[in-house]
């Protein structure tokens, strides 16, 4: 069976600052992984580079198969099938919740208004914010922004959610109607590559747990052997750090 | 006497207070007010400028203001557009016109397009106001190409990235995401610069302008060598104000109007 998203020794590097060092990764179709690791480990840098956002320095990435690092690749095509949601929401501040979430649909899967407004609805209900459809981003708190910001690459149907440390710029009380969510979404069965400082998440709901240092893959394996056995001293330092702050 | 910092204070604001007013007392005290109103405040000279300085000068300074700002409008956005691109011969060929539209005074390029091109190609631009309101817009686009380059450049980044992760392609994503939201950004530099289009419409007098062309500022001339009188200067100048100052308060409403929803 085809990768979801398989990186072949990723590498990227700012100038002289090399961020990702040969990294491998693959994920299967409705495989959930969690990336964790310290700030400044390349773990969004990572992310980021599944989808080009992030133009990669050396290395292969694929999706479903398709080459993303092939110049030639149509990439508009490939992230139409991958949805991405960001720390800092990203929600298009001159459009209400609905053109949020029907202006890609309408504009680049060429949906009726109409077709595009009912998956948008469908969506909405999903992650519990019907009734707000009608409101501008900035009425929203952060939570239910990025709610709207999850409802918005859902409704591209996409295969795959890339999510980049989605719950660090809410307010604590806020960040539990997110994971929730993301946790739904699991279960229906969606391919989902998280980065994330949640490790009660991490151990929940991911099949696969990622530690990333200094631009290199260091341990990852199921969610208890990573998070609760480590075998590497990296791995330990840093969850003893996070656990028990 | 040492004075106490309160009394030093209360003396500084005695002086800044006083000085200008002795100063402006002055100044009307010396001034011969009737001489002045004799050379700029005839009412009956005004009232003779009346309707035909509306019906002429004011729609024709009107008529070279709309078309010059539009047509500076559609040439600055590809101009912004080539001045951020990823290509460096189209970031030269943008920044090149910039410079040079926006250090050259604005008479040289009206006379360079009504005088020059005509010689040169031996082609006229058509219309009794295009050569001028061609000219005017290319200076105006100058200015307004690096306005909107700037507002493009104040929406955050994110907002490409969300739109790009969505398979909006680069086009879209510009056209959709980023100048709408710039547009609001631009809209008080961008009336700074309908404002100051107003004001340099008064240049097209150099390409010679016909008793129906005539803007505002020429017409105001040609009636003081006629009166041998200020006076038309001084109902130029209120006319002036009539045109730029709705026009300022209009885009302070438009700059609040969006304001809720950021």
């Amino acid at each position: 069976m085809t990768a979801a998203i398989e990186l072949r020794w990723l590498r990227k590097a700012f100038g002289d600052h090399v961020v990702l060092d040969g990294v491998n990764l693959v994920v299967e179709p409705g495989e959930k992984v969690c990336v964790i690791g310290p700030s400044g480990s390349g773990k969004s840098t990572m992310l980021r580079c599944v989808n080009r956002l992030e133009e990669p320095s050396g290395g292969h990435v694929y999706v479903e198969g398709v080459e993303v690092t092939d110049p030639d690749c149509d990439l508009d095509d490939v992230r139409t099938r991958i949805g991405m949601v960001f720390q800092h929401f990203n929600l298009f501040p001159h459009l209400t919740v609905l053109g949020n979430l029907t202006i890609a649909p309408r504009t680049v899967r060429r949906l009726s208004k109409a077709a595009a407004t009912a998956t948008a609805r469908e969506m909405l209900a999903r992650v519990g914010l019907s009734e707000k459809e009608a409101a501008y981003p900035a009425q929203l708190s952060g939570g239910q922004q990025q709610r709207v910001a999850i409802a918005r690459a859902l409704c591209m149907e996409p295969d795959m959610m890339l999510f980049d440390e989605v719950t660090s710029a809410l307010d604590p009380e806020l960040v539990g109607d997110v994971l929730q969510v993301m946790r739904d979404l699991a279960s229906e069965g969606m391919t989902m590559l998280v980065v994330t400082h949640e490790m009660a998440f991490a151990r929940d709901v991911a099949d696969r747990v990622v530690f990333l240092d200094e631009g290199e893959i260091v341990e990852e394996g199921p969610p208890a052997q990573v998070l609760g056995a480590p075998t590497h001293e990296r791995t330990r330092r840093f969850l003893d750090r996070v656990l028990n702050p | 006497m040492a004075l106490s910092r309160r009394q030093r204070a209360r003396l500084v604001h005695l002086v800044t207070t006083a000085v200008p007013l002795v100063v402006l007392l002055a100044v009307v005290l010396a001034a011969d007010w009737s001489a002045i109103q004799h050379a700029f405040f005839q009412p009956e000279i005004a009232a003779d400028l009346f309707p035909k300085i509306i019906t002429v000068g004011v729609k024709n300074t009107l008529i070279y203001t709309t078309f010059a700002f539009l047509g500076g409008l559609l040439i600055a956005l590809p101009i912004a557009l080539l001045r951020l691109s990823s290509l460096k011969p189209y970031r030269w060929f943008a920044a090149t016109y910039i410079e040079l539209l926006r250090g050259v005074p604005a008479i040289v390029t009206l006379i360079a397009v009504g005088f020059a091109i005509p010689i040169a190609l031996d082609w006229r631009v058509p219309g009794k106001y295009g050569a001028a309101c061609l000219a005017l817009a290319l200076v105006a686009a100058a200015y307004m190409a690096e306005t909107i380059r700037a507002g493009i450049q104040a929406v955050p980044r994110g907002q490409t990235e969300a739109a790009r992760s969505l398979g909006m392609s680069p086009t879209r994503t510009m056209l959709t995401i980023v100048i709408p939201q710039a547009f609001r950004i631009m809209i008080p530099p961008l009336t700074n610069e309908l404002v100051l289009l107003v004001k340099d419409s008064s240049l097209v007098f150099v390409l010679g302008t016909t008793t129906d062309t005539v803007e505002l500022a020429k017409y105001g001339r040609e009636a003081v060598s006629r009166t041998f009188n200020g006076t038309p200067l001084t109902v130029v100048a209120i006319l002036y104000l009539c045109i730029s100052l709705p026009l300022t308060r209009l885009a302070a409403r438009l700059e609040k109007r969006g304001a809720p929803s950021r």
